[in-house]
């Protein structure tokens, strides 16, 4: 803990030299640092948060398996959302939840297929999208297996992956580490016969995330970009950002099509939570963009952060997304929405 | 041994299916075209409610901070919400007549499910009267929502669950995908009447009552709706219009326009039953003459300098 502390702290002191060497300290600037205590706690709350998974028991966890469309299933229980899709040529999965329910999980994906799992496709670098890699991949080879899965993710998470771990944390194995990382914008696969794309959508939930759009099954697997039951996640220390996190929601509802009357189409899955559609991301994309311009519009007029919060500027939204406990509280989102708007502020300030 | 002769026993068979088809004619039959009327909250439901009217609704001040920030140019700018329908909960009390039509099982001779037609969007819904569960948690949600019926006498008893986010009043007063809501169908002889009570844990303080009215128009024709977006607004992507808070111009212009003190016009439950008249009473001061809406009972006899 006291190490993230000295990391921020240095980012800290090394931003105010740069504010007070270009001799240009703006409001943004000022409410920015009169805030940083206040989100340092944040920032390091974030992380802890996402660093050590929760003790889990297995058989305490109910897993269930539901057809979404074509040859794409999801798998839901506790961590993140397991897509699953299956076929002649073996199985593709996006993401692998938390390491201890892998077993369980590989069990009900092998009521699906037998094949061996070739593809494995993670979308961010939280422990409950990575935390079964190592796992999933062992337990996913058959003898029809030609060597380990195919791990693909963005470079960001394979950075983040072998570098120092939050609160001073063990090192992750590299049995865990994705091993087939792509930093440009896109990269595709053809796999049970359909084309499989996996999108970079960069700043947005962090600075690693990835879509994947199953295109002959018409499905879109989101990761933590979208999670429907709650407000985003933005993980400002490991890169997130609202405006990445607008423009990676504006991105879905491009690649989305819905069918007759805005309904089905192109199915959703998120990074937690039910089935959805294209008009469901809308709802979230118009709640973050709506919070968004409120809180431009307050930073604008050199409001603090205390003041913001005093002003109840997410009010409408609360009851249905918000949390007073857990991991991602309303307040830590108003923290990360303010701190993520002023940085951009002074950023574009200082140019 | 006496047998009974062939024709008396085909008979018999006879008198005994009807006998056990009597159940089935104790309930209502809905099926047919049904024709909308317009005499309850007529210029809520055909021109469309006016901005910052959120009477006779209990909501929370969640539900009236997200319709004061609305700005309808959101149905236009959003391509997205073009040619997005009507909720299940509010689509009876829209603009288009409705076609009721049963589906049974030809072995059994079971009613299966009634379903229901509506001209706006072409909205169609299937209410299970064969005693399925309702979906998952995790099913997707759509904008009719999973709808189940059990009788009551002579009354069907809706419950529909897995909505999609939509409105509770066309002018920015939301319902979440968390409400679920409850029909009550009756038909007196050619008048058929629906009662809905919406619980929405995110946006409502108690249930929400309204009811609708249809009578039976064999003769009617229900068209084809269709619907395509376009965008109309040359607007950067993403653009999702709404007033920053305290900053919406139009809401007063209810109150002032029915000389309603304003608090009056906020919603919340306490405004919603007779004690409250008592409490407004003082400040509510009618115009003299009935300017906005003064007959507003259909399509053709409604709009704002009707007389």
């Amino acid at each position: 803990m006291r190490a993230l502390l000295q990391v921020y702290e240095s980012v800290r002191l090394q931003r105010d030299f740069k504010m007070t060497m270009n001799g240009r300290l703006t409001v943004a600037h000022a409410l920015l640092r009169a805030a940083s205590p206040l989100l340092g706690t944040l920032l390091l709350a974030v992380a802890l948060s996402f660093a050590q998974p929760p003790q889990i028991n297995p058989d305490n966890v109910q897993l269930t398996m539901a057809p979404v469309q074509g040859s794409v299933y999801v798998l839901m229980g506790d961590g993140g959302n397991i897509t699953v899709q299956v076929g002649k040529d073996g199985v593709a999965l996006v993401d692998t939840g938390f390491a201890p329910l892998a077993p369980k999980a590989m069990a009900e994906i092998r009521k699906l297929s037998s094949g061996p799992v070739r593809w494995i496709v993670i979308t961010h670098v939280h422990g409950d999208h990575t935390g079964g890699i190592a796992a999933m991949a062992k337990l996913g080879m058959t003898g029809e297996s030609i060597g380990p899965p195919r791990i693909v993710a963005q470079s960001n998470v394979l950075n983040r992956m072998t570098g120092p771990q939050p609160n001073n944390g063990p090192k992750i194995p590299e049995a865990e580490w994705p091993n087939d990382e792509y930093f440009l914008p896109t990269k595709d696969f053809f796999f049970n016969g359909e084309a499989i794309v996996v999108y970079h959508l960069p700043d947005a939930h962090t600075d690693g995330d990835s879509i994947v759009f199953f295109r002959r099954s018409d499905v879109v697997s989101t990761g933590d970009i979208f999670r429907p039951g709650g407000y985003p996640i933005i993980d400002l220390a490991r890169g997130g950002s609202v405006e990445g996190e607008i423009n990676a929601l504006n991105k879905i509802i491009d690649i989305t099509v819905p069918a007759k009357y805005q309904e089905g189409g192109t199915l959703v899955i998120p990074g937690h939570g039910r089935l959805c559609d294209e008009a469901d991301v809308v709802e979230y994309r118009n709640m973050l963009t709506v919070i968004r311009d409120r809180f431009r519009d307050m930073i604008k007029k050199g409001m603090t952060l205390e003041q913001v919060k005093a002003a109840h500027p997410t009010l409408d939204y609360d009851t249905q997304y918000g949390a007073t406990s857990g991991t991602w509280t309303t307040e830590m989102f108003i923290d990360a929405v303010y701190k993520s708007l002023s940085e951009k502020k002074s950023a574009s300030a200082s140019k | 041994m006496h047998h009974l002769p062939r024709c008396r026993a085909a008979g018999l068979g006879l008198v005994l299916t009807a006998l056990v088809a009597l159940p089935a004619f104790a309930q209502v039959d809905f099926t047919g075209e049904w024709a909308p009327l317009y005499h309850e909250d007529g210029p809520e439901r055909l021109p469309g409610p006016e901005l910052g009217d959120y009477t006779e609704l209990p909501i929370n001040a969640a539900a009236r901070m997200a319709a004061d920030t609305y700005d309808a140019d959101r149905i236009s700018v959003v391509p997205e919400y073009q040619c997005r329908p009507h909720g299940g909960d509010y689509s009876m009390r829209g603009l288009g007549n409705l076609r009721v039509w049963r589906e049974i099982d030809p072995t059994s001779e079971k009613l299966v499910a009634i379903h229901t037609h509506l001209l706006a969007w072409d909205s169609e819904r299937t209410i299970w009267m064969d005693g399925r569960p309702h979906p998952p948690d995790y099913a997707p949600h759509t904008w009719q929502g999973f709808s189940t019926g059990v009788w009551d006498g002579n009354m069907l008893n809706i419950t529909t669950t897995h909505l999609k986010t939509n409105y509770m009043r066309r002018n920015g007063v939301p319902r979440s995908d968390k409400a679920v809501f409850t029909e009550h169908w009756t038909r007196h002889g050619d008048y058929l009447t629906v009662v809905t009570v919406i619980e929405d844990p995110v946006y409502l303080t108690e249930p929400l009552v309204r009811s609708d009215n249809w009578y039976i128009d064999p003769g009617q024709n229900i068209g084809v709706f269709g619907c395509e977006y376009a965008p109309e607004v040359p607007r950067p992507e993403g653009t999702v219009p709404s007033h920053l808070p305290g900053q919406n111009p139009y809401l007063k212009e209810f109150a002032d326009w029915y000389g309603l003190p304003f608090e009056a016009t906020r919603g919340g439950a306490e405004t919603m039953y007779p004690e409250y008249q008592k409490k407004i009473a003082g400040e509510y001061h009618p115009p003299e003459k009935c300017a906005r809406y003064c007959k507003c009972t259909s399509l053709f006899d409604c709009n704002v300098t009707s007389k």
